[in-house]
């Protein structure tokens, strides 16, 4: 983050800085092994999901780093107004992106056990597409918090309902696969759990915006969030 | 309304105590308070912040007039208390500031003993009757500045024999013996060790149950810590006041702000 009006201790400013710059180091790592997750999906790639799963160890240290850190400068340098929102919303920022961490974990994990089907050969491509629109959400969201940018922020929320609508579309898909043969049952299921963790992580993405939000206005956005699982679930009928 | 305090939050109906509206202050030709408007809360404590010479210690001093002291100072506008003008020539000053306490900077008792620092006041204002009624408000009054069980065995040895800390507890403890209805708190601690400062801070805390308190300080966390409201002034100007949690996580002035988050001095 660019310090517009350094503090009279040059210290705070080297130590707000070195916090964002772990949160934007953790960020890329996340966004990073999500994209490794899907692709690894698509093409069957068992080393490269192998390198998602035990690369999370990574993730999850780097966020227990920034935990630490910003504990210490509470305890030290006591933060007031938009310094104390900064590291509030970083704290809270790193939990989301190591939450995406774990999705891609998750995703990762499932590329093992899921046979090559034909429900993967047609929905494979579909789940990075969203992967891909997840993690330009990470990166906006992350700038949003970078810049204190409200607007980018709120832009970065509304497109969450993009990603709901594509995650509806392939579940209904799946579920037609379903109903043709009880052998695409499984590998839809677990299809659409890796799904389920791709949308989860734009649910993250929104998370962060709304901290980006808090940290350039003080309040957190008022007006709920666009929902766009109306037709989560199908019709049975 | 326990819960309220617990929470370190003031009722929606709190009624406000001191009420300033256009305030001024000249000293000479120094302009150091400039169109100063405030209500001051009853039952809450009221931080005045900002960096040295911002018109926070002038604008406290006309709380109880203590500026009519000073051979430059004008002052102009109007400071109601309970909606009686402080500044109509028909207020007594003396009898003014038993209503308005006030506590300083260093701790200052009477090279007397400590029964007589805290009957002092009493004493001149002809509260009591006799010799029992002033045992009452000095034991009152000392237990009040959380100080009784310390010094209650010793009430004859002198107050400036008495550590730092217990000095200001025993200033505090002068200035409530009148049952002020405002007591004026110029810096009460920084002459103090940390223990002795958070034994100060929690005797604030306790007073506002029963007093308006409005404190000066230099430090921010103690602001922070002991306040219901805070007020900045910057150059002479009144620049934000609003509820303390409000004023600390999301100021709206952008010179509260940096002055809050160490970027001006």
């Amino acid at each position: 983050m660019a310090v517009e009006d350094p503090h009279i201790m040059s210290a705070f400013d080297r130590d707000l800085e070195a916090l964002q710059a772990h949160l934007l180091r953790l960020g890329s790592l996340v966004e990073t092994a999500l994209m490794s997750s899907v692709r690894a999906l698509e093409t069957h790639d068992l080393v490269a999901a192998d390198r998602v799963v035990y690369g999370d160890a990574a993730v999850d240290e780097l966020e227990e780093l920034i935990q630490t850190e910003a504990a210490s400068l509470i305890a030290r340098r006591a933060p007031t107004a938009s310094d104390l929102r900064l590291v509030l919303a970083t704290m809270r920022a790193a939990t989301s992106l190591e939450r995406v961490g774990d999705h891609a974990k998750n995703v990762a994990k499932r590329t093992r056990i899921i046979d090559r089907s034909a429900p993967v050969e047609g929905h494979a491509g579909s789940i990075r597409r969203m992967a891909g629109m997840a993690v330009k959400m990470l990166e906006d969201a992350q700038l949003a918090l970078v810049r204190k940018d409200a607007d980018l922020a709120m832009a970065v929320r509304n497109r969450d309902v993009d990603l709901d609508q594509m995650y509806n579309t392939l579940f209904r898909s799946l579920f037609t696969y379903m109903m043709e043969s009880a052998a695409n049952i499984s590998p839809s299921m677990h299809l659409h759990f890796v799904a389920k963790n791709v949308e989860r992580a734009g649910d993250h993405a929104t998370s962060i915006a709304e901290q980006a939000y808090y940290l350039a206005t003080g309040t957190m956005p008022a007006e709920p969030r666009q929902k766009g699982e109306a037709a989560a679930l199908p019709s049975l009928g | 309304m326990d819960d309220a305090r617990q929470l370190g939050q003031i009722s929606n109906t709190a009624t406000s105590k001191i009420t300033a509206r256009g305030v001024q202050v000249h000293y000479g030709q120094n302009h150091a308070l400039k169109d100063v408007d405030v209500d001051i809360l009853d039952r809450a404590v009221t931080a005045f912040i900002g960096p040295s010479g911002c018109g926070k210690s002038t604008f406290l001093r006309c709380l109880n007039r203590m500026n009519d002291t000073v051979a430059s100072a004008r002052v102009t506008g109007s400071i109601l208390l309970e909606g009686e003008d402080i500044y109509d020539p028909r207020v007594d000053p003396v009898q003014l500031r038993a209503k308005v306490g006030m506590v300083f900077q260093k701790p200052n008792p009477f090279p007397k003993s400590i029964y007589d620092n805290v009957a002092y006041g009493p004493k001149i204002h002809g509260m009591t009757r006799n010799k029992a009624e002033l045992d009452v408000i000095v034991e009152a009054s000392l237990r009040k500045a959380a100080l009784w069980g310390e010094v209650k065995d010793r009430l004859d040895a002198s107050g400036t024999g008495l550590s730092g800390g217990q000095q200001q507890r025993l200033c505090i403890a002068r200035a409530i013996a009148t049952s002020p209805e405002v007591l004026l708190m110029d810096e009460p601690c920084s002459a103090l060790d940390p223990i002795a400062t958070a034994q100060v801070e929690e005797l604030i805390d306790e007073l506002r149950a029963s007093f308006s308190v409005v404190i000066v300080t230099h430090s921010m966390q103690q602001a922070a810590r002991v306040s219901q409201k805070t007020a900045f002034f910057h150059l002479g100007y009144l620049v934000e006041y609003g509820d303390t949690p409000q004023i600390f996580t999301n100021p709206k002035d952008p010179r509260t702000e940096s002055y809050i988050t160490g970027r001006i001095g």
